[in-house]
């Protein structure tokens, strides 16, 4: 009976390279695990149980990405759905390191009275008496972490799908938890839930540009598989259904651009950055970025490849508009998170140049876009953790105080943290001797190899202003007088540690950057 | 492998800034400050002994394999004499700033930014890679920023986000330009960013042209020419006089500096292409610069002014292609250094002791603190280049050598040398003759120079009247680079012409 019910399925087991995969199915398992351990375990001991979860989960993920990446496996796993090559190592350590910075910022309490960033209980109605009941009682919300973990899996599988469909599902999974824990900030709740709402609502909406680009691009090539689509591409001379490609290569470049937070996407990045609790705005700012950055280099590297001529005069605009809103959106903010949701826009802008450019032949010992592109996210991820690590020091009476007018004249209260501070800015800003400037130079080398001459130019002078912007910041804290009523707060390791290796790394990668962009190089080349 | 004496000699001072940012007592940092900079200065003289020993001091280890980019040092004389005339400085600063003004951060973060700087200008000056070059050039405006806000006049902030700006503004678009040359290189098969390699480039045509001139425009900007000065006179009102030494006699050198080792270095073709535009260029500076400074009620913005115009000369040197005249330039950049520090060390002297800058505050001074008004005449004459002291030497030579060539040119130039005069003799007499007023007699009256403020002034002077009277070891030091460019370059020095000559 069944076989004549369901002629044409054969099931057939699922086979997975399980030491490949290795980093990835660590993260999730860890966060199933997390989940269940939230359950059984009595609230004294969550907390501490889900911190030793994650962190020994993600350093025995990096063990065997490093394990895997020595040994040079690389090519399809899990039956053609994850392409493992170098952009898909670089990557995946990335994420690694930079959610494990982001975490340690999540476990910080000591800043807060012992209390963690996130709501005590999210569910209640801010103002209402079960808020206060939860805060009395010092409840908590670990699930943060293993929300924390599925987004961070969500990432890695996102980035490294050889398959439109595989890359769909990555795209929620990831997405979900984020906008989960950008509604749960324990100070300005309501600010934090219409984040919270809005992420999700438009988010949504992405994601649907996205199925929808996915379908267009299955109608035209006959599979969601990004080699077979390359094929279709090549072979596609005198089609007549070259309008269901560019109707799907538009759509899937909504969706993934809307998640890099490039202008006309990009609405979401300021109220969500400012709305979510700090140390998830560190992961968001970096490995998002990261993540979506990746998809839209393997989308458009790999599967649409042969359609260059057409995507890469609009990249080439759009990164333009990025820069400039992006830009000039920062100079009229007076919340530093907004400041750097605007400056993180425009950064979007500054890795665009480098989408554009599309150098994926070159000379053996050169780097390629996406080398440049790694290098740079790489750059941008330390500073970013570092400043939004030290976001969370600057307080008033009422917990974390974020205008720009609060840190007037910090250099007087405390030297370090505005001297770190002003680090991150000139890396931000590419000043030379930090790791911004070295990235910086990469992305602008690779676009101008891809004979995108002029939108150097443009680059350079977007970035002379975008100077401005973080001058401005550093000016507040040295030339300004010490603001009233906020104070440095007394941070425990959870906090500093994240903020010393941002700070390290910034100045090694901008000093000596040679150990790291030999890595970047050699891991340039996707596979198809 | 022989030992790497130039990064030894760069990251010398570099190690002692970060060491002064710890926590230490205000006495030890100072002396600490202090040492460092002497072994500095001790380590730049024996560099220079085994340079003229004929020694390869050439260091080049690989820096960004990917991008061929090398920790690449050498000097040559131009180099050599912008390391010496650096480290001589330094210590000069310190001393002349051993009290920083009062209500700004302490003495230990002026000395530890004024060596931070001091290391990161040497690097500059001995950089051998384009890459390494830029980062270095960027890397001075850290230091130098800080070093406005956290000890300037009234309004440092300003001053200093406006000197950032625009130092930034010129070295972005150079940043364009870096990033052409790497391009242009890896499409004729070197990929790098090492001089020699870069010499077998042919940067030709529109880009070439390009290229140039963003590397130019950074330059303009550095070694401020109008209209791209503004910023100079600003940042240097609101400096102490110190750092205004450093920023108007060892940063703004960087300016011609690269004009000579990058811009005809790298694009000789196009550089000639810019020749007539540049020298006219020059001479508006000089002219402009000396009205300015005429124009000055203010201390170190008169000063400033006769920088801009000084630079008029040595762009001009540089762009008239002879070898007397390029001479000229890399010899006026060194005179320029000390007269300048001179220059703005005894107006800091004069304004330690009433508060205040503006001419107006002063009047027969000569009469009470007469070793003040001697040591300002001094400097002066040597800013006005008045023959027997450095600058004149090194004037003339660039006048001879651009006569050759451009005689209009050189003749309407010729004005800024009047316009000197007046400018520095006015200046001296409205603020050090005439009647003593109360306001003098109360600020100066048994307050002479001290012997600290007496001992830094020596050897400043004392290298201004040495090489003023014998130039020949600085000329000899400098000529080697003038003539490589010049070969380079391919031009050749005009036959003299004699009239009446069989």
């Amino acid at each position: 009976m069944s076989s004549i019910l369901l002629p044409a399925l054969e099931m057939a087991a699922p086979t997975l390279e399980w030491r490949a995969l290795a980093p990835v199915l660590l993260v999730f398992a860890a966060a199933c695990l997390g989940i269940l351990l939230d359950a059984v375990l009595p609230r004294a001991y969550r907390f501490l149980a889900q911190m030793t979860l994650v962190f020994a989960s993600v350093a025995l993920s990096f063990g065997f990405l490093v394990m895997n990446w020595r040994a040079m496996r690389q090519g399809r796993l899990a039956m053609g759905s994850i392409m493992l090559d170098g952009p898909t190592y670089f990557m995946w350590a990335s994420l690694l390191v930079f959610g494990t910075l982001a975490f340690m910022i999540f476990s910080e309490r000591q800043l807060n009275g012992g209390a963690s960033a996130f709501a005590a209980s999210a569910a209640s109605v801010p103002g209402s008496l079960e808020e206060a009941d939860a805060s009395a009682a010092r409840r908590e919300h670990t699930e943060v972490f293993p929300l924390g973990l599925f987004a961070l899996g969500g990432m890695m599988v996102f980035l490294a799908s050889a398959d439109l469909i595989v890359m769909f599902v990555a795209l929620e999974v990831f997405s979900l938890p984020l906008y989960l824990l950008s509604g749960m900030a324990r100070r300005r709740r309501l600010l934090s839930q219409e984040a919270a709402l809005k992420y999700f609502l438009l988010g949504a909406f992405s994601s649907g540009f996205f199925l929808f680009g996915v379908a267009m691009l299955y109608v035209f090539s006959g599979s969601f598989d990004l080699h077979a689509i390359h094929e279709a591409v090549a072979g596609n001379a005198f089609s007549s259904s070259n309008g269901l490609l560019y109707v799907g290569l538009g759509f899937l470049a909504i969706g993934l651009l809307f998640k890099v937070g490039v202008v006309p996407f990009h609405s979401w990045t300021p109220d969500v950055y400012m709305g979510a609790p700090t140390p998830v705005t560190a992961f968001m700012a970096i490995c998002t970025k990261l993540a979506a950055v990746g998809a839209l280099l393997r989308v458009f590297y790999v599967a649409l490849d042969g359609e260059r001529w057409n995507w890469q005069p609009l990249f080439a605009v759009l990164a333009v508009i990025t820069m400039v809103v992006g830009i000039i959106g920062a100079l009229t903010q007076t919340d530093v998170k907004r400041l750097l949701a605007y400056s993180s826009i425009a950064h979007a802008g500054f890795l665009m140049t480098a989408v554009v450019g599309a150098t994926q032949v070159v000379p053996a010992g050169q780097g390629t876009s996406a080398s440049a592109i790694m290098f740079y996210l790489a750059a941008y991820g330390f500073a970013t953790i570092g400043a939004f690590g030290l976001v969370t020091l600057v307080r008033n009476a009422a917990g974390e105080d974020n205008t720009i007018a609060s840190w007037a004249g910090l250099a007087r209260k405390s030297p370090w943290v505005a001297g770190l501070m002003s680090l991150f800015m000139l890396s931000f800003a590419g000043i030379p001797l930090t790791a911004g400037f070295i990235g910086k130079w990469a992305v602008f080398t690779a676009a101008w190899r891809g004979g995108y001459g002029w939108l150097v130019v443009v680059a350079v002078l977007a970035s002379l202003v975008a100077v401005y912007l973080y001058l401005r910041l550093i000016v507040v804290m040295f030339a300004g007088e010490p603001a009233k009523g906020t104070y440095v707060g007394n941070a425990s390791g959870w906090t500093w540690i994240p903020v010393v290796i941002g700070a390290v790394a910034t100045l090694w990668l901008g000093i000596i950057p040679d150990q790291v962009m030999q890595l970047a190089t050699f891991a340039g080349g996707f596979l198809r | 492998m022989t030992f790497p004496w130039l990064t030894f000699l760069g990251l010398l001072p570099l190690v002692g800034g970060l060491l002064l940012l710890l926590p230490m007592g205000k006495g030890a940092a100072r002396t600490l400050g202090l040492v460092f900079s002497i072994a500095t200065l001790a380590v730049a003289a024996g560099v220079t002994v085994l340079h003229v020993t004929g020694a390869d001091l050439a260091v080049q280890v690989p820096w960004i394999r990917a991008f061929g980019a090398w920790w690449a040092l050498d000097v040559d004389g131009m180099g050599l004499a912008m390391v010496l005339m650096t480290a001589i400085l330094t210590p000069l600063v310190l001393l002349a700033e051993w009290e920083p003004p009062a209500n700004r951060w302490g003495a230990q973060a002026f000395f530890a930014l004024v060596l931070i700087l001091e290391g990161l200008s040497l690097f500059v000056f001995m950089a051998n890679d384009v890459l390494l070059f830029y980062l270095f050039f960027e890397a001075t405006l850290i230091p130098t920023y800080f070093l406005i806000v956290g000890f300037g006049g009234a309004r440092r902030g300003y001053a200093a986000v406006k000197f950032l700006l625009f130092s930034l503004a010129g070295g972005l678009i150079m940043l364009a330009s870096v990033v052409g040359v790497y391009v242009v290189g890896a499409s004729q098969g070197a990929p790098s960013y090492l001089l020699q390699d870069l010499a077998s480039v042919r940067f030709d045509g529109d880009l070439g042209r390009w290229l140039m001139l963003g590397f130019l425009i950074a330059f303009i900007v550095k070694a401020p020419m109008v209209p791209l000065h503004t910023w100079l006179p600003d940042a240097a009102e609101n400096s102490t006089p110190g750092t205004a030494t450093l920023l108007v006699g060892v940063l703004d050198k960087i300016g011609t500096f690269g004009m000579i080792k990058f811009c005809l270095g790298l694009f000789p073709e196009a550089s000639l292409w810019i020749t007539p535009f540049m020298v006219w260029f020059a001479v508006v500076s000089i002219i402009w610069g000396a009205l300015g400074a005429i124009g000055s009620r203010n201390l170190m913005r008169l000063v400033s002014y006769t920088s801009v115009s000084h630079f008029g000369f040595m762009v001009l040197g540089i762009y008239a292609f002879t070898t007397t005249s390029m001479t000229g330039s890399i010899f006026y950049m060194l005179n320029h250094g000390f007269s300048t520090a001179a220059m703005f060390l005894v107006v800091g002297y004069l304004a330690k002791r009433t508060g205040s800058y503006d001419i107006e505050a002063y009047g027969g001074v000569q009469k009470v603190a007469p070793v003040a008004a001697g040591v300002l005449l001094v400097s002066g004459l040597a800013t006005l280049s008045l023959p027997g002291l450095a600058p004149f030497v090194s004037e003339f030579m660039v006048i001879a050598g651009t006569w050759s060539r451009y005689p209009i040119v050189t003749a309407v130039s010729l004005l800024g040398v009047v316009l000197a005069a007046v400018y520095i003799l006015r200046m001296y007499q409205r603020t050090m003759t005439g009647p003593v007023t109360d306001h003098t007699a109360a600020h100066f009256t048994g307050r002479d120079l001290t012997g600290l403020e007496k001992a830094i002034m020596v050897p400043i002077i004392g290298v201004l009247l040495f090489l003023g009277f014998v130039p020949q070891p600085a000329v000899q030091l400098v000529e080697p680079t003038a003539q490589a460019t010049l070969a380079y370059v391919g031009t050749t020095d005009p036959a003299p012409v004699v009239k009446g000559a069989k």
